[in-house]
């Protein structure tokens, strides 16, 4: 039996350096953007279908005026109480054995209803394939008992993998040797995600960081009370597809990435 | 590095400065922040706040080039508050030693400037000897004319006010950080100094490390773990290139070129053999001859013979008084001089200073060959933004190279660890290796030479040029092994004290320096290689051992590290006269009954306190001490703040001498200069971004090319404020020598400096951009701005401070 695993992000040692950026592209095989410099050292400006990890730059002014630069890993949170597994109608997104959440693309049929789901704007959609993409903190490497990728790049050990009790305890201790306004996120919400930051600085000082994330309440009713009935619709879907298929045969990709994954290389 | 980069963990205080490691030395990092979680502090002292400030304690802004500065009060903090480790400068550095009598410094200049040759006659830049040709000693450190005594005289003027009002550093600031800093001269702490090109791209860049060992040897952190001057070094082997002299004036091993007054090898040898009667100096450079003619037989082989000098005399020699580095290259291809060139693995029409002047150089030229992983601005400067092609006339030959994962060889870190590689893929299409693609090409001029004959034949079809492997290809492990060296004939050496006999067979590697010798029965290609091999043929480079027995993170069989698997040079510094060392905790060496235990010891003599065999440490220089006076330096034995080419500045704060007085200028039409002109108020440096590498190869991987897409210049909020520049807009940057267009990143990290009573703006860019691509934006290359002048030591360009103006594009 699996372990189920944490991701450790100590941000006190992230030099945002991106190699666990390019390396997400280089192992999922992601296609890059052409990007503009639009005054930030952060690119592409946002997670993308195409970018699943992201390090934000952040200018921090504290009230005494000292400048502080801050750099978090945005990414998928792989959360326990998962938002989009919930909401998913056709499984493509599940719990694995390891507890993150991974993707069947081939599953996916583009609904979009995840995007809403995840209180961290994880899930992307791509209209060329009509699917939603997503990090799947490498699901593959850990069935073959390897690093994620961006574990893997990380030079100064920002980043680590280990079982969920001993990551938690690393994490509660480096927080507490940082002191000051230190503190561990991940643990205490959606019944604690797989994906657990030591923050530097208090919580609310992070962009694009939500202080109390919950899934969205119309997400629990669906959930409970009418995914039943949802999947009786995504069941009408399939068979309107089907129906389309022998109408007008298959409708393939687009083979042209949209301009916003416009592949140059 | 005399450390290496595992070292930096065991460090008590590393002060960055002059680097921005954690930006571009990402691995070096993950030792720093080692050190850090053991309690170290770690100060980042630069002119921007970058990725490497925000992971320090904390970061003080400085004015670019004013390093000498800074770090003179720092001399003079660590003097007045006496923070030296005393007995260490005592007796292994020179600070006992006295100053000849007619030394002196006036005003910004050293005694011998001779002001219309830009340069100085250092014959009393000396110590007094006493008849036996022993240096004089004052160990009191009270003689008025002792290295010590004049070593505060020289930093007396860089009060706090003085340094704070050149630096822009606030007082506060640089007593924190002297403070900090200063308490490593404790016997049992160590500090050490991490720089890059943030010091060497200087007109005083040799100068600012000179400061900065001199620092380290007042407070003993030389030869010590977590201790020493640590240069960071490039991706780029720059360590490996330096040691196989990829400069003008060294050969392999750092031995010198020869120049054209020194027309045999007995004078050459007689000139750079170190010479010295103190019978407790090692004096280690005594035995510069061996080297010499190992390198000619390895360079040569059976035709480099006793009786030809072992053919000395085909060594190209330096014409006398003249200098041959990148800018002067440049300035001679500039004027006409130069027919051909070979731009081998570098992309000069980006990475040169001044690249209008470095472009119309090259359309000069009758031929180029740019040998390179792409075709860049340099292969392509015929049909670059402003150039005519139909008005070029130079033939440019481009050659497809492989990349470092492509081809076997070694690479060497800046820990002097060389470690061997092997290829992981084949090249693609028609790309070779740099040895192939050189052993290919001097074949065809072996060829042709031995068909038509020509001038100076003899260097070329009398060299040893058997490199192929039995399938005729390039072999990069027998070129491995003649730069380790190996025996040309039987040698039988007796130990002179046991009468043992040791025999070495003809072929075999010789497994250390100390086994060549000065009649021609051992080759040697780099002396400082010799061990790369034990004698059985070994590649000690493709070691893997993890085995760490001092657990101090020296790794002895991870690899080789030269000299002699040293990991940490001057290692004998680490203990007292009597072999102790000074910092228990951290036993790098000890003496022990009679030897040394620990790391590879720098030689097997006794410590100092055996008056009979006992050798100082610093055991490269004659005198066997560390140098705080150092007249080895062509600008002065005390390093002295000058402004840089380019300042906001009329008037040096500190001397009448505004430039670094032995500083090249060159004279063309191109070579402009606007110091303190209002036309170009800012003071600019430029830098690598992490995500791209040097002059922008990357710039055709799609993936650094999204994270980092667009040229940029960070300025102030303040500046921008000023200019009514939002971020991200379009902005022309313009020095008197050019202009270039690029993004505006407007940031709180920059801020304004008070320089003499003037608010000074410092802007910043990188230098990984050019016109070839992306084509979308074709922001050109920052060298347009940047100035031709540099250090007068080494000839590194002044990359890092100049003047220009910022506008809306």
């Amino acid at each position: 039996m699996s372990q189920e695993l944490i991701k450790l992000i100590d941000l006190s040692r992230c030099t945002a350096c991106r190699g666990c950026q390019i390396a997400c592209k280089q192992w999922n095989e992601l296609p890059a953007s052409r990007t503009k410099n639009t005054g930030s050292y952060q690119n592409p400006p946002d997670l993308q279908w195409n970018t699943w990890t992201l390090i934000r730059f952040q200018e921090h002014e504290d009230q005494s005026g000292n400048v502080k630069w801050l750099f978090r890993k945005d990414g998928c949170m792989h959360c326990t109480d998962a938002g989009c597994v919930k909401v998913c109608p056709t499984e493509a997104l599940y719990h694995t054995e390891f507890g993150n959440v991974s993707l069947n693309v081939d599953k996916c049929i583009g609904c979009k209803a995840c995007m809403y789901a995840c209180p961290f704007g994880v899930p992307k959609f791509n209209a060329a394939t009509n699917k939603i993409y997503k990090c799947d903190l490498c699901y593959t490497r850990l069935q073959g008992n390897q690093l994620p990728a961006c574990v893997l790049s990380c030079p100064t050990g920002a980043l680590q993998i280990g079982p969920k009790d001993i990551m938690l305890t690393k994490a509660y201790k480096r927080a507490k040797a940082l002191g000051g306004d230190a503190s561990v996120y991940g643990d205490k919400f959606v019944d604690g995600t797989h994906v657990v930051y030591v923050l530097p600085e208090k919580a609310d000082v992070y962009d694009h960081l939500p202080q109390d994330p919950k899934i969205p309440l119309q997400i629990i009713v669906w959930k409970e009370f009418l995914k039943p009935a949802g999947l009786m619709v995504a069941g009408a879907v399939v068979a309107g597809a089907f129906l389309h298929y022998i109408t007008h045969g298959p409708k393939m990709p687009e083979e042209e990435i949209t301009s916003e994954g416009g592949d140059k290389s | 590095m005399t450390n290496h980069y595992i070292d930096l963990k065991n460090s008590d205080c590393i002060l960055i400065m002059g680097s921005n490691a954690a930006e571009n030395h990402p691995i070096a990092f993950k030792w720093i922040l080692r050190a850090k979680d053991r309690g170290a502090k770690i100060i980042h002292v630069d002119p921007r706040y970058t990725r490497t400030s925000a992971r320090c304690d904390y970061h003080v802004p400085l004015r670019s080039g004013t390093d000498i500065a800074f770090l003179g009060g720092m001399i003079k903090y660590i003097i007045d508050n006496n923070l030296i480790q005393d007995e260490y400068v005592k007796y292994y550095t020179n600070a006992s030693q006295i100053i000849n009598a007619n030394y002196d410094f006036q005003d910004g200049l050293f005694a011998g400037f001779d002001a219309e040759k830009r340069s100085y006659n250092k014959k009393t830049w000396t110590t007094e000897k006493d008849e036996k040709g022993i240096p004089v000693r004052d160990y009191t450190l009270e003689n008025p004319r002792c290295v010590y005594q004049m070593l505060k005289k020289h930093y007396e003027r860089y009060t706090l006010e003085k340094v704070s009002s050149i630096t822009g550093v606030s007082k506060e600031n640089l007593l924190k950080v002297y403070k900090e800093y200063g308490a490593t001269g404790a016997p049992d702490k160590a500090g050490t100094e991490c720089y890059a090109l943030g010091w060497t791209h200087h007109t005083t860049g040799s100068q600012i490390i000179r400061a900065m060992s001199i620092i380290q040897l007042l407070l003993g952190n030389m030869g010590v773990c977590g201790g020493g001057i640590n240069a960071l070094r490039g991706e780029p082997n720059v360590q490996g290139s330096t040691d196989h002299a990829i400069l003008y004036n060294i050969l392999p091993g750092y031995l010198k070129m020869p120049s054209g007054s020194l027309d045999t090898l007995t004078k050459y040898n007689e000139k750079y053999t170190s010479k010295s009667t103190d019978p407790q100096s090692a004096n280690w450079y005594q035995n510069y001859p061996k080297y010499t003619v190992s390198f000619l037989k390895a360079m040569w082989g059976d035709e480099a013979t006793p009786e030809n000098d072992f053919g000395y005399s085909w060594l190209p020699k330096l014409d006398e008084g003249k200098h041959y580095s990148a800018m002067h290259t440049i300035d001679a291809m500039y004027a006409g001089k130069i027919k051909g060139f070979f731009a081998y693995g570098s992309n000069i029409a980006v990475s040169s200073p001044n690249s209008n002047k470095v472009r119309k150089g090259l359309q000069k030229l009758k031929w180029m060959v740019n040998v390179n992983l792409f075709d860049n601005e340099t292969s392509s400067f015929w049909k670059g933004p402003g150039v005519d092609p139909k008005a070029v006339d130079t033939e440019v030959f481009l050659l497809p190279a492989s990349a470092s994962m492509e081809k076997a060889g070694s690479q060497s870190n800046s820990g002097r660890w060389v470690q061997w590689r092997y290829r992981a893929a084949n090249p693609p299409g028609e790309a070779m290796s740099d040895g192939t693609i050189t052993m290919l090409i001097m074949d065809a001029i072996r060829a042709l030479y031995r068909e038509e004959g020509g001038p100076c034949w003899e260097p070329i079809l009398n060299l040893k040029w058997d490199y192929r492997n039995s399938l005729g290809r390039f072999d990069p492990l027998k070129v491995a092994k003649q730069i380790n060296g190996h025996y040309t004939r039987d040698l039988v050496i007796e130990d002179k004290v046991t009468g043992a006999k040791e025999v070495n067979k003809k072929g075999e590697t010789v497994p250390s320096f100390a086994k060549l010798m000065t009649d021609g029965s051992t080759a040697c290609g780099n002396w400082l290689m010799a061990g790369s091999f034990d004698q059985k043929g070994e590649n000690r480079m493709a070691k893997r051992g993890k085995e760490d027995p001092t657990g101090l993170g020296l790794y002895p069989d991870w690899a080789f590290a030269w000299p002699l698997n040293r990991r940490i040079i001057y290692n004998r510094a680490s203990c007292d006269p009597q072999g102790k060392p000074y910092n228990p905790k951290m036993k790098l060496l000890e003496w022990v009954g009679d030897r040394w235990v620990g790391d590879v010891a720098d030689g097997p003599w006794p410590p100092l306190a055996d008056k009979e065999k006992g050798k100082f440490p610093f055991i490269m220089k004659a005198d066997g001490v560390g140098a705080i006076f150092g007249p080895g330096m062509v600008e002065g034995p005390f390093p002295e703040h000058y402004e840089p080419l380019e300042g906001p500045l009329t008037k040096n704060p500190i001397s009448g001498q505004l430039l670094n007085p032995a500083v090249t200028v060159f004279k063309s039409d191109l070579d402009k200069v606007a110091n303190a002109d209002q036309k170009y108020p800012y003071v600019c440096t430029t830098y690598s971004a992490t995500e791209h590498w040097c002059s922008g190869f990357t710039r055709w991987q799609p993936w650094l090319l999204e994270a980092m897409p667009e040229a940029y210049i960070e300025i102030s909020n303040k500046l921008a404020e000023k200019l009514g520049l939002k971020n991200g807009e379009r902005v022309k940057v313009a020095s008197i020598r050019g202009e270039v267009t690029c993004v505006a990143m407007v940031t709180k990290r920059l801020k304004p400096f008070e320089v003499e009573g003037k608010v000074i703006h410092q802007v910043g860019m990188p230098c990984n951009y050019g016109w070839f691509n992306p084509v979308e934006t074709a922001d050109d290359s920052v060298n347009h701005l940047t100035p031709a002048v540099g250090c007068p030591n080494t000839f590194c360009p002044e990359y890092k401070a100049f003047m220009v103006n910022v506008s809306k594009a």
